[in-house]
């Protein structure tokens, strides 16, 4: 039925001088998300994006993969045709009986919007002649203009596009226009909602993974990349950083008590997450952190983590229970590759009673024992982007 | 280097049984059903494969049945085996079965009673115990002939015996997946009803098993179809598998006792080298004749397995764990029945060899795992 797309965009953030970059960002996001589909071209037609394939059955594919593109409010399938009112007519009627198999239709109307001041017929007046004949064809439906079962978009710009539906889509704002962030992905449930969450409001996420191989499998970091993947769905193209952990592992091991493991490494983790923001333009970091779920996210946890350094945490997922991530997860789709068991033998180096009140000084004292920058160095060493 | 030491887990497929994959696909594509020309030398050639598999276990070769593969096998025969069951009747079986056999039996838990006989330290299963477990509302008895894990290998002539002498319609079954072609079987003189065997432990291709079925008895199948394989295991045969496996038979068959004594050469040199060179070694396998010449078990003190296996894997090495980390849940169900020390068992590695294995490994070997030991001990003492 449908043969194009018509893509409206959120206007807060579309007004003003950034219209343009924004509008062009979109569309960028647009083309990423339809990367795997053929002969689909993409074009704006006053104030709108359309998207078009000359493939009609992909057409369900499309606009379950732009759905879920950030920035876009409404996705209206629509029937292309050009500006001859006969066959915008006739098409419009096409449509009407194609939703009327679809839905019960009782009551309906016709809107007509002339963006083409040229086309020879009024828009109230092209709007009453398509309602006449569509009254004319299925005798069982009447006109209503205030609470119709559906409403025929007719709007007539370069083209002339036919439309009822309306898909809403998952909202939020164009990715790149409110900046970039480093997210800290783990294998986990919360890491990749957390990412999505900020995402989501527009910011252009990179993500960065910590492992211990050889005390933790390959396997791990496929699981992260499937999720960096389902994650760039929404946010489009993230780019993975990994680091391996194992030497500052070692040497907390080797020099600290073992309830202090996991603040320390992750004072550790936050430095070369800093680190590795500063050096890439990111301006802030992303944890999937919710408070008092483990050890490591109680609040004074929480302080003496984020001691360790300056850049600013964004942690959406802080005030979520862990059902509530869960169920966040399940909708965004990254909740089946999360719970794949990890092989994940990091057990080795956390403590079996990590501290949940750890005090910012005897943390300072065991980190004297380290040589931190060194320690830095040794594992940014084995940075990789994969 | 690579030296590839997870042969219990699968096989390199061995170049002549390649060559014959590519012959059955570009020459003898036929349906085996057809009535045509190509449909009947397909089906001679499946017949020759299926003498060659007969022959591993002196079976007749009509009492051979080629299915997809050893859990497939397994399947078969314990289904139809089950299918006689009835209130307060009984199954016996081992904890240390594979999960094919060990899952299948689970399922008829609710209908009758299913009895473990005792395994000893190794083990092997106690002789007296199946003796007073064998009744006459027995069923089926269903033990393995060589665990995949540690390499035990069970007097399955002994256990047979005792069982029918106990109850003489009892069926009894084996899955030997890691024993055929490995340990001399001769079906004969062994009163066992069915047996399951495959193709990708012996560096045949995989997807393709065996099934050896009494010729008095008559298998009800669990899958219906156009009656292929005497409707044992119905569907269009894989025939280039089928050959493939045939022709991984044959040269077993013509080469067993070299082979064997190389295995269970390589297998005490390993164990006798990694012992002189790392302290707090156990070997969990047994080095005589009640252990497979291909499986060498073995564990370290202070090591997790899971860790060694991928230390190992950086130098080329394969080999596998059963264990996993102590921290998850997950612990392993036939390690857990055999009496090996706490401080143990988290660090026990499989080796397992195979055709392609040779004595220019060994000493590589033995130093990475000394190396990596060392290492992993190392850490885990800091």
């Amino acid at each position: 039925m449908y043969n194009v797309v018509a893509v409206s965009f959120g206007e807060i953030f579309l007004k003003g001088k950034n219209r343009g970059s924004f509008e062009h960002k979109l569309t960028e996001q647009i083309r990423y998300a339809l990367k795997e589909y053929k002969d689909v071209s993409i074009y704006k037609e006053l104030g709108k994006v359309f998207i078009q394939t000359k493939h009609i059955d992909d057409m369900d594919g499309i606009i379950n993969k732009i759905k879920k593109v950030f920035g876009i409010v409404v996705i209206s399938p629509s029937i292309k045709v050009e500006k001859d009112p006969e066959i915008i007519i006739e098409k419009a009627i096409e449509l009407f009986r194609y939703l009327k198999e679809k839905q019960n239709i009782k009551t309906f109307k016709v809107n007509t919007k002339r963006g083409d001041k040229t086309f020879p017929v009024k828009s109230m007046d092209f709007s009453a002649l398509a309602g006449e004949k569509i009254l004319n064809a299925f005798p069982d439906v009447t006109v209503d203009v205030h609470n119709p079962d559906i409403e025929v978009m007719i709007d007539i710009k370069k083209n002339c596009y036919i439309s009822s539906e309306r898909i809403t889509t998952v909202g939020g704002m164009p990715i790149g226009s409110c900046g970039k962030a480093l997210l800290l992905l783990s294998g986990g449930i919360d890491s990749p909602v957390a990412g999505y969450m900020i995402a989501k409001r527009g910011v252009e996420i990179s993500a960065l993974y910590f492992h211990t191989y050889p005390f933790t499998s390959e396997r791990a970091n496929e699981k992260v990349k499937r999720l960096k993947e389902i994650l760039e769905e929404y946010c489009g193209k993230i780019k993975l950083y990994s680091v391996n952990l194992l030497d500052v592992h070692k040497a907390i091991k080797e020099h600290c008590r073992e309830e202090e493991t996991t603040i320390l490494a992750r004072r550790f983790m936050m430095r070369i997450a800093e680190r590795i923001a500063e050096e890439n333009g990111l301006e802030m970091l992303i944890t999937g952190e919710s408070l008092g779920q483990v050890a490591s996210q109680t609040m004074k946890s929480m302080i003496v983590i984020e001691n360790s350094i300056e850049m600013p945490i964004l942690k959406p997922v802080i005030g979520m229970d862990k059902t509530e991530i869960m169920d966040k997860a399940k909708e965004i789709g990254t909740y089946e590759t999360s719970i794949l068991p990890y092989d994940d033998c990091c057990s080795v180096f956390a403590p079996s009673h990590p501290l949940i009140n750890p005090k910012l000084d005897s943390i300072l004292i065991s980190e004297g024992r380290l040589n931190v920058e060194e320690l830095i160095n040794k594992v940014y060493s084995t940075l990789e982007v994969i | 280097m690579e030296v590839y030491l997870d042969n219990s887990a699968t096989t390199r497929v061995r170049h002549e049984v390649l060559q014959q994959i590519i012959d059955v696909n570009k020459n003898y594509y036929g349906n085996p059903s057809s009535l045509h020309r190509m449909g009947l030398m397909a089906e001679k050639k499946i017949d020759e494969a299926r003498r060659y598999a007969a022959k591993i276990i002196n079976a007749k070769y009509e009492e051979i049945y080629f299915t997809g593969g050893g859990t497939e096998s397994n399947n078969i025969a314990l289904i139809s085996h089950l299918s006689n069951i009835y209130e307060n009747s009984n199954i016996v079986t081992t904890k240390i079965e594979h999960p094919s056999v060990y899952n299948v039996v689970d399922q008829f838990k609710d209908k009758a009673s299913i009895r473990y006989v005792e395994t000893d330290g190794m083990g092997r299963v106690n002789l007296d115990d199946l003796k007073k477990k064998v009744d006459s509302d027995t069923v089926l008895v269903s033990i393995m002939h060589v665990n995949n894990e540690i390499g035990i290998v069970q007097d399955i002539k002994k256990i047979a015996e005792i069982a029918k002498s106990k109850n003489n319609s009892t069926k009894i079954h084996v899955d030997a997946v890691q024993s055929y072609g490995k340990i001399k079987i001769d079906i004969n003189n062994i009163p066992v009803d069915t047996m399951a065997f495959s193709s990708h432990k012996i560096h045949g291709p995989k997807g393709v098993g065996g099934l050896f079925v009494r010729s008095s008895l008559k298998i009800k199948p669990s899958v219906f179809g156009g009656g292929q394989e005497k409707s044992v295991r119905p569907g269009t045969e894989n025939t280039a598998g089928i050959i493939g496996f045939g022709e991984a038979c044959k040269l077993l068959y013509d080469n067993f006792e070299e082979e064997n004594y190389k295995l269970n050469e390589l297998k005490a040199l390993y164990a006798k080298r990694l012992s002189e060179e790392i302290e707090d070694v156990r070997i969990n396998s047994l080095l005589n004749g009640e252990g497979a010449p291909h499986i060498l078990n073995i564990s370290f003190k202070n090591v997790k397995g899971e860790v060694l296996v991928h230390f190992l894997e950086q130098k080329g090495i394969y080999v596998s764990t059963g264990s996993a980390c102590s921290s998850k849940s997950k612990s392993n169900r036939i390690l857990d029945a055999l009496n090996i020390d706490k401080e143990y068992i988290d660090g026990s590695i499989r080796m397992s060899l195979g055709y392609f294995n040779n004595h220019d490994e060994v000493e590589y070997v033995v130093m990475h795992i000394k190396q990596s030991v060392n290492d992993i001990r190392e850490i885990m003492m800091l």
